[in-house]
């Protein structure tokens, strides 16, 4: 197909959305990440040969389907749950088939596609009550804006997109909206940065826009570096297309004509999944030159990262899209300012990008009525961990943590207990169970010493203990810093030594105030975002946790990483008083006379075990306390 | 695997990109699918097609992660030591690989050539943590027995292509 006019463009719309209305039964088989690490694809082809063998018409693209009423197989983005995966859902009957294997497969075409039948077995949990996705509590506490199209919908078909009114927001900016009044709806809006930092939107758009230069550029950040978040890839592979229409939208509104969409090496299947959106969005014209014929041209390429998480701060990101080490510099000049190749930039997070159709679309007092009046519309959490269900959750800001948790989460796993839950990655900080009904938003959450960060939610049981869990983080920062300010690069590996030497019960109570001392000056003086937030996981554990620093210092056992406390006993009945434990003792607890039972002094035990090896008579035995 | 590298298609990768400079991460990105790894010849080729010094070739590709020097395996495998992946158990897994190859110390690669053992920070796949891939294929819920069974059907698929 050419290049569209609007008139065409709105045309083709009305067709994708009748086309959509009036076809029969689709079977959208998920192709996330996490479905087909689980099989998708084998069931998809499967599904798709068998099908064909019953000598059914099979259409994989919705444009296939003109006039013709046949089955539509699809590919469908991520629905989010995918520790139920492979996930296969039937429309218009709305099932979701769960843990769907190819040996189910031959049952699904006779019973539910030839036929109305439901398969009990292969519904959430066995039960007929969570036949529809959103019947299953996972589902029902979320409020889904972002991922409402991911899951019900083909993501690799620009007419799946059209026909659930895709690139309607864009066409409305272009013609019929004026630069500075797409900024005052971004900005009214409210719509804060869901990258980390919650900067308003809408700020950095019409800054970008006041600035008088020859070029400036549109950034998507989508390199999701935070370990346990996945969200933005769910967006990235689950509905593409939605990201480039925000990036369009940027395009219009600051007067950028390049836009550049950089993904973390890690998610080869978010990127062939854009480039495909790219294609077929160039292919009818909506992204190039003079789009619609508006004289609005602009070019979208698309960088992948090479394994660098500081390539999540924004000046790294745009010079490791120069092709240079990603390495952060001073602001200002800020990015709106002096960005890529020093030409102002608007730089935004993947969801962030993603909800700008929709405001557009619906306007900002729309958009101001979900969530809080600081941190307006949705967010979306990749919770994981000690949690039943783990998945990307969409709730509006505000949402409680308890909510999340233990509503749609599930609770605890194997029935154990809450401990913790540390929000935002390595820049975030742990919360404990008195946080678990502070609202979750932007504003609230800095005041806890966290941040929501990019939103991974991981969720850690009773048996977690909280130094090792900031000993990992530190690990991670420590390997991850940069290297180009001395803070970071050289006072995240001394609280690294000593969290190490901590976790190993070698440290003393003088290195927890170590700890906080280093952790100020890192904080206060490290040259970007990364480095400043690089002790928070460490700061909060201190003072949510102590009491297990503590532990490792001063007892020198930790419950969760040293087992219960031991208790080392001599058996009397046994013991004949020859001595050998006595002088194998390093810390002379053993006291007795010779030829009669001995005794042990318990406070001077260490439990070190070597009397028990020594005992020839097997008198000596550990056990454990309490 | 193509253990030598073609100098002549790295050049006509370098040129696949106009030889711009901004595109150096991308050009390895791209030498590396093809050969896993960039040697010095290929870093040499690189720093003069683009016309910058060869310092900045390999300061960019040490400062990635994803850049290796070092030739190789045939399976390059990645345990996920994301915060999701490490709290459900990813640490054993990897103990359990790196026993299994006979690794030691700064050695990755099995003596047979088969196998590279790395960790990576987040594959994303955090709900069926923990998990690993092989050469980009993600295995969801492991364990270090399946682990090491997955290990054995790689090795006996290769003895067999071989035998």
């Amino acid at each position: 197909m050419g290049k569209l006019t609007r008139a065409q463009f709105i045309s083709l719309r009305a067709e994708a959305k009748a086309l959509r209305e009036r076809q029969g039964m689709q079977i959208l088989v998920c192709a996330g990440t996490g479905c087909v690490a689980s099989g998708s694809m084998k069931v998809y082809d499967y599904l798709k040969t068998a099908i064909e063998a019953k000598g059914l018409k099979v259409s994989v693209e919705l444009k296939d389907e003109a006039g013709k009423k046949g089955l539509h197989l699809k590919k469908s983005g991520c629905h989010g749950f995918c520790e139920i995966g492979p996930l296969v859902a039937i429309e218009p009957a709305g099932i979701l088939y769960t843990h769907v294997k190819v040996e189910d497969c031959d049952e699904i075409i006779e019973k539910s596609i030839l036929s109305n039948e439901v398969i009990d077995r292969l519904l959430y949990e066995g039960k007929r009550e969570y036949m529809h996705r959103d019947d299953i509590p996972f589902y029902k506490g979320q409020h889904r804006m972002v991922m409402k199209d991911s899951g019900r919908s083909d993501a690799e078909d620009i007419y799946e997109y059209l026909a659930l009114g895709g690139y309607a927001a864009f066409e409305k900016a272009l013609f019929e909206m004026e630069p500075a009044a797409i900024c005052k709806e971004i900005v009214d809006s409210g719509l804060r940065g869901r990258g980390g930092g919650g900067f308003p939107a809408g700020r950095k758009w019409e800054s970008v826009r006041r600035n008088v230069s020859d070029v400036k550029y549109v950034v998507c950040n989508g390199d999701e570096g935070d370990p346990g978040a996945f969200m933005d890839q769910g967006v990235m592979e689950g509905n593409p297309h939605s990201i480039i229409e925000g990036m369009l939208i940027a395009g219009i509104a600051t007067g950028a004509s390049e836009g550049y969409i950089y993904v973390r090496a890690e998610y080869p299947l978010a990127v062939k999944r854009l480039k495909i959106a790219m294609a077929k969005a160039e292919e009818l014209g909506l992204l190039g030159d003079d789009i619609m014929g508006s004289g609005f041209s602009f070019h979208l390429h698309i960088n992948r990262g090479a394994g660098a998480f500081v390539c999540g701060e924004g000046s790294a990101l745009t010079a490791s899209i120069e092709g240079k080490r990603g390495m952060p510099r001073v602001k200002p000049p800020r990015t709106v300012d002096q960005g890529l190749w020093a030409k102002p930039t608007v730089l935004n997070n993947v969801e962030t990008f993603a909800n700008v159709p929709n405001i557009i679309m619906n306007g900002a007092a729309w958009y101001r009525s979900v969530g809080t009046e600081n941190s307006p519309g949705t967010k979306t959490f990749a919770l994981t961990g000690n949690v039943v269900n783990t998945g990307l959750v969409e709730v509006p800001m505000g949402t409680t943590l308890r909510k999340i948790i233990f509503d749609i989460g599930g609770g605890i796993k194997d029935g154990k207990k809450f401990k913790s839950v540390q929000i935002g990655g390595p820049s975030g900080g742990c919360l404990t169970e008195e946080h678990l009904d502070v609202p979750l938003d932007f504003d609230s959450l800095k005041k806890l010493g966290a941040i929501i960060g990019s939103g991974g939610l991981v969720v850690m049981d009773e048996d977690t203990c909280m130094v090792e869990v900031a000993r990992f983080f530190m690990a991670f920062t420590q390997n991850e810093s940069c290297g180009k300010c001395v803070p970071c690069r050289e006072g995240t590996k001394r609280m690294l030594e000593i969290l190490e030497r901590i976790v190993k019960n070698e440290g003393t109570e003088e290195d927890l105030y170590l700890l906080e001392e280093l952790a100020s000056t890192i904080t206060e003086t490290a040259l970007c975002g990364l480095g400043q937030s690089a002790c928070k996981p460490v700061v909060s554990t201190l003072k949510y946790f102590r009491n297990e620093y503590l532990a490792h210092v001063r007892d020198k056992h930790c419950p969760h990483c040293n087992g219960r406390k031991k208790k080392v006993i001599i058996d009397q009945t046994l013991c004949r008083g020859c001595g050998k434990c006595k002088a194998t003792c390093p810390m002379e607890a053993i006291s007795g006379d010779k030829r009669s039972p001995h005794f042990i002094d318990n406070e001077k035990c260490i439990t070190c075990g070597a009397c028990w090896g020594s005992c020839p008579f097997g008198a000596i035995n550990a056990i454990e306390e309490g | 695997m193509n253990s030598t590298i073609d100098l002549q298609k790295v050049a006509a990768i370098i040129d696949g990109y106009g030889c711009r400079r901004e595109a150096l991460i991308a050009i390895m990105q791209d030498i590396q699918a093809e050969y896993k790894y960039l040697s010095e010849e290929t870093l040499e080729l690189i720093a003069e097609k683009l016309d910058i010094s060869i310092a900045k070739v390999y300061s960019v590709a040490t400062f990635y992660e994803n850049f290796s020097l070092e030739a190789k395996g045939k399976y390059i495998i990645k345990v996920c030591n994301g915060t999701a992946c490490h709290v459900r158990k990813s640490q054993p897994i990897f103990d359990a690989l790196h026993d299994y190859l006979g690794l030691t110390g700064e050695k990755k690669t099995s003596a047979d050539g088969l196998f590279t053992l790395e960790t990576v920070a987040c594959l994303g796949a955090c709900s069926l943590a923990p998990a690993m891939t092989v050469n980009d294929e993600v295995f969801a819920k492991m364990s270090p027995e399946s682990a090491i069974d997955l290990i054995n059907v790689l090795r006996e698929k290769e003895a067999g292509a071989n035998g």
